[in-house]
């Protein structure tokens, strides 16, 4: 089936089986290979990214689904001169990441969690990353890097 | 929070900076590549087919209707691919010479022995060809009965592999006495003893990154290059070569990013070799993916020991005598250092505490028809820390001491370090009561327990309780004499080579292999402190054995204590070579000059100076050096430590546990871990809140959960618990800092402190709070079910 879906400002129109899903379509047909697959049961969060707007999990959505829609993966998260966006700023500086598998995934979701509550307590940042799974860093930095964000005044 | 009674002899440099980590923006931007990330044209896809059963007969595979599949280009049966194996897959820790190790192929060919033992394999076009031809293979079944009970297991009533004739794979013990009969008369003469039954309960390491793997053979001469998500790309080397039969020179290894390890990739895997073996049978790339499914029962378990700790004690409670009986879950096969992970806990049954020489333990390892079980972040540590330390809270409960009081009369007192233990090790540095008096600070031990005696009344609907758990990592795998001695099959060195190159940026060739850990950021900054270069012009490479050809990579919390202390020697090294060619320049004797600030200066002609950046260049003209040196500023050191790596700490937990719910809130938890002198605070940090989360995830929620037929009923992320940040507390970190006397760098390891301080610390807690109710303990994981059993369990018994 023919799509045609905006991927970080870029249109692009393609060819997918029905099956086919947005984590394969990104990672396989566009070759954005920053959005990570980390399980097979909608758990980890690895794949979340953006789809017009939202943190999605991409895993669980099917690429024809997204047909005429705007995406945002981590690859167009930075700047067009790779100043970092503040989350991802956020998160170096305040160590939120070891192996960064999770981290695309966490980056988005914390990203939409500040969107939707631009000023959360820990308790909110606990429970709005809950369906992200990281199992490296305790999620102690990355709580901690999103508060960094939230409170910062440009973000 | 970070309190220091030892100054850094190397401070105010680099080192002990919170630099932040140059690892990070690839990451953070998707730049980084991953092995499943990698494009190429080409590749063939592998899909494994796996047993359904826990045990049973092959009667037969027929791979005939697969071929049919659109995509397909080969389907093979075990049978088929058994010409192909040199060697079985590897065990390199037989750890008795009477060990009984059965064969074990990348694919079964007369019997599964656990639920997803491979047993047939697909190639395609793409991965989803490949995972649909699986299922037009067709393969037929005897069952067998599965055993997944260890004492079960230990009856042979049910015999795994039959041609072994017993389910125990080895019995080793270490028994250490006095005098003959110490253990008994401890026991005998003991004025307070106690025996206790634990079950460190299988665990699934769950790497975020399920493994991957790429064969890309050579257009010719037969070489070819692995790429896996691997923790050990050097020992994958040496084993796939011997594995297949090829030469080692003909396999190069490459971890590229690595999506956390945790000992799960600490391995040589099944779909490794068959990668590598099939694209040099074909001739094309051959990649495989895991599925989260896959990772679930195809990548190694953690843990699964039944304990037996007896304790003997003076009437002030202070330890005489400790016997330890263990049965260790194997799984099914052993794999690559399956065996040995019991004992590495051996040597740490008497934890902190200062023992005579009256020390019994014994282990007998079987076989079950269960994923093979091996390293999982600590690997024996945390399962002889948390027996030690919850028998030591029964102790107090026997002496009628506070558990905190129990263990400062225990404590290895400070001033006896080097401390020469039980066991014949030597224990480096420490400072216990200093660890665990900062703790008690930080958590507010005393309040806390003025408020339980408030709160835990008759009748209480919450009731708190408070943990300790004091530690040592024993890390920093390791002198190879004392490998030798466990009959390890390898050494336990590591190798660094440090290059200045003419325009004196530096490379740095690490052995050690990060997944996660830093070490780009940390051997940078160690580099620089020595050199006097600034860490943006130092570059670490790492993980090709093509770059690196030396090393023994990363797992035991080595990599600093070994990898990082040999990056060090290496710049001693450089430096004297440098030295030389400074007084060759300046005419001047080497024992004249000085080297500071990255330049060799004459003690006293401050003008008489020439700084490293000039000789690296002067090395590589090699115009005028003194006679008879090389031309070049390149040193390599490979580096075998004198001894293990002692970090020691203190966790404290308090906890509310709802007795009518059985549920548990976490209120506070505190973290002292002295790792010695800390090279980047930050990561130190950041390796302690994860491994401690890891340490509370083993005792709150995860479990590895095997119904009687032998099917792994945890076998996805929404069945298995891993915690989320919502489950979890924040981390309170402390740190004393106590250096290592061991190695130049004062350094400890610390990427598994906080899984061996975190168990028996929230254990701890949540029995103490209930232990009003009369409840002694409480199984991991202590889900609210096990919880509310313990106390319902507990009222029932008789008075």
């Amino acid at each position: 089936m023919e799509i045609s879906v905006t991927v970080n400002g870029a249109t692009h129109t393609s060819d997918v089986e029905p099956r086919t899903l947005l984590v394969h379509y990104v990672r396989e047909h566009l070759g954005l290979t920053g959005t990570n697959v980390g399980c097979d049961t909608s758990s980890c969060g690895a794949c979340s990214l953006h789809l017009d707007g939202e943190a999605v999990k991409s895993c669980t959505v099917l690429a024809v689904q997204a047909d005429g829609t705007e995406i945002t993966t981590i690859e167009g998260m930075a700047a067009a001169d790779g100043t970092l966006h503040p989350m991802q700023q956020a998160f170096m500086e305040n160590h939120g990441l070891q192996c960064g598998y999770c981290t695309p995934g966490m980056v988005m979701a914390a990203t939409s969690l500040l969107q939707e509550n631009p000023s959360p307590t820990e308790e909110d940042i606990r429970l709005g990353l809950e369906g992200n799974l990281c199992r490296c860093t305790g999620y102690h930095n990355i709580v901690q890097a999103v508060m960094a964000c939230a409170a910062a005044p440009t973000a | 929070m970070t309190t220091t009674d030892a100054t850094t002899a190397t401070a105010p440099g680099v080192i002990g900076q919170r630099l932040l980590r140059r690892e990070d923006p690839a990451l953070l931007t998707g730049e980084a590549k991953f092995t499943n990330d990698m494009h190429v044209p080409g590749a063939l896809h592998l899909a494994v087919l796996r047993s359904p059963y826990a045990h049973a007969r092959i009667t037969k595979v027929d791979v005939s209707a697969a071929l049919q599949v659109p995509g397909v280009r080969a389907a093979y049966s075990g049978a088929d691919l058994a010409d192909l194996w040199a060697a079985p897959m590897p065990c390199a820790w037989p750890v008795t010479d009477d060990m009984k190790n059965p064969p074990h192929h990348p694919l079964a060919t007369d019997k599964v022995c656990y639920v997803g033992d491979g047993v047939a394999c697909v190639l395609a076009d793409s991965d989803t060809a490949a995972h649909d031809a699986l299922e037009a293979i067709d393969v037929e079944y005897e069952a067998l009965e599965a055993v997944t009970d260890l004492e079960d297991a230990l009856s042979d009533r049910v015999l795994v592999h039959e041609d072994l004739g017993t389910n125990t794979s080895y019995t080793w013990a270490l028994k250490v006495e006095e005098s003959e009969g110490a253990v008994d008369r401890a026991f005998a003469e003991a004025a307070h003893t106690v025996s206790e039954r634990y079950v460190q309960q299988r665990l699934i390491p769950m790497a975020m990154e399920p493994r991957a793997v790429l064969s890309m053979p050579q257009p010719f001469g037969g070489d070819v290059t692995l790429y896996s998500a691997t923790q050990v790309p050097h020992i994958l080397k040496v084993m796939t070569a011997i594995t297949l039969g090829i030469g080692e020179h003909q396999v190069r290894v490459v971890a590229p990013s690595v999506g956390g390890g945790f000992g799960s990739k600490l391995n040589v895997y099944a779909e490794e070799l068959l990668c590598v073996a099939l694209s040099r049978k074909h001739g094309v790339p051959v990649r495989w993916n895991e599925t989260r499914s896959e990772n679930t029962m195809a990548t190694i378990h953690g843990r699964g020991q039944i304990q037996h700790i007896e304790l003997a004690a003076d009437d002030n409670g202070k330890l005489t005598g400790i016997r330890v009986r263990l049965i260790g879950d194997m799984g099914a096969y052993l794999q690559l250092v399956t065996p040995g992970i019991p004992l590495l806990g051996a040597f740490l049954y008497a934890g902190v505490y200062d023992l005579p020489k009256a020390y019994d333990f014994e282990c007998t390892s079987v076989f079950t028809t269960m994923t093979p079980t091996d390293a999982y972040r600590g690997a024996g540590r945390p399962e002889a820390t948390y027996a030690i330390e919850r028998a030591m809270d029964a102790l107090a409960g026997e002496v009628g001491v506070d558990p905190l009081e129990l263990r400062r009369r225990n404590f290895i007192p400070t001033e006896s370090y080097p401390y020469e233990a039980f066991s014949g090790l030597t224990y480096d540095s420490a400072n216990h009561d200093g660890a665990a008096t900062m703790a008690a600070e930080m958590l507010g031990y005393d309040e806390l327990r003025a408020r339980q005696a408030e709160q835990n009344v008759d009748g209480a609907s919450k009731r708190i309780g408070i943990g300790v758990s004091s530690y040592f990592e024993m890390c920093g795998l390791a002198p190879s004499r004392v490998l030798a001695s466990l009959n390890y099959g390898a050494g336990g060195w590591e190798a660094a080579t440090v290059r200045v190159l003419p325009t004196s940026k530096v490379q740095v060739v690490t052995g050690s292999t990060p997944h996660g850990q830093g070490h780009e950021t940390s051997w940078s900054m160690i580099a620089a402190e020595k050199l006097g270069i600034a860490p943006e012009d130092i570059d670490v490479l790492h993980s090709d054995t093509a770059v690196s050809p030396l090393g023994l990579d990363t797992y035991g919390s080595r990599s600093l204590p070994v990898g990082g202390v040999a990056v060090a020697m290496a710049c001693d090294k450089v430096i004297d070579k440098a030295k030389q060619i400074a007084a060759h320049q300046l005419e001047a004797s080497p024992d004249d000059l000085e080297f500071a600030g990255g330049a060799f200066t004459v003690k006293g002609s401050p003008d008489r100076t020439m700084p490293l950046a000039a000789i690296a260049f002067e090395a590589f003209t090699a115009h005028d050096l003194p006679d008879g040196l090389e031309p070049n500023l390149e040193a390599q050191v490979t580096y075998d430590p004198p001894n293990f790596s002692w970090p020691f700490g203190t966790h404290m937990c308090a906890v509310e546990v709802d007795v009518d719910t059985g549920e548990i809130e976490i209120l506070k938890y505190v973290a002292i871990d002295d790792c010695g002198v800390q090279v980047n605070p930050l990561i130190v940090d950041g390796q302690v809140h994860g491994g401690v989360v890891q340490g509370i995830a083993q005792a709150l929620y995860e479990e590895a959960v095997y119904d009687t037929d032998g099917n792994l009923t945890t076998s996805t992320l929404a069945e298995y618990l891993v915690p989320a940040a919502s489950d979890v507390p924040p981390i309170t970190t402390g740190h004393t800092v106590t250096p290592s006397p061991t190695n130049q760098l004062g350094v400890k390891g610390v990427g598994e402190a906080g899984t061996i301080g975190a168990a028996p610390a929230v254990i701890n807690a949540v029995v103490d709070a209930l232990s009003g109710l009369g409840v002694r303990d409480v199984p991991m994981p202590a889900s609210p079910l096990n919880v509310w059993n313990a106390i319902n369990h507990a009222q029932e018994a008789p008075k």
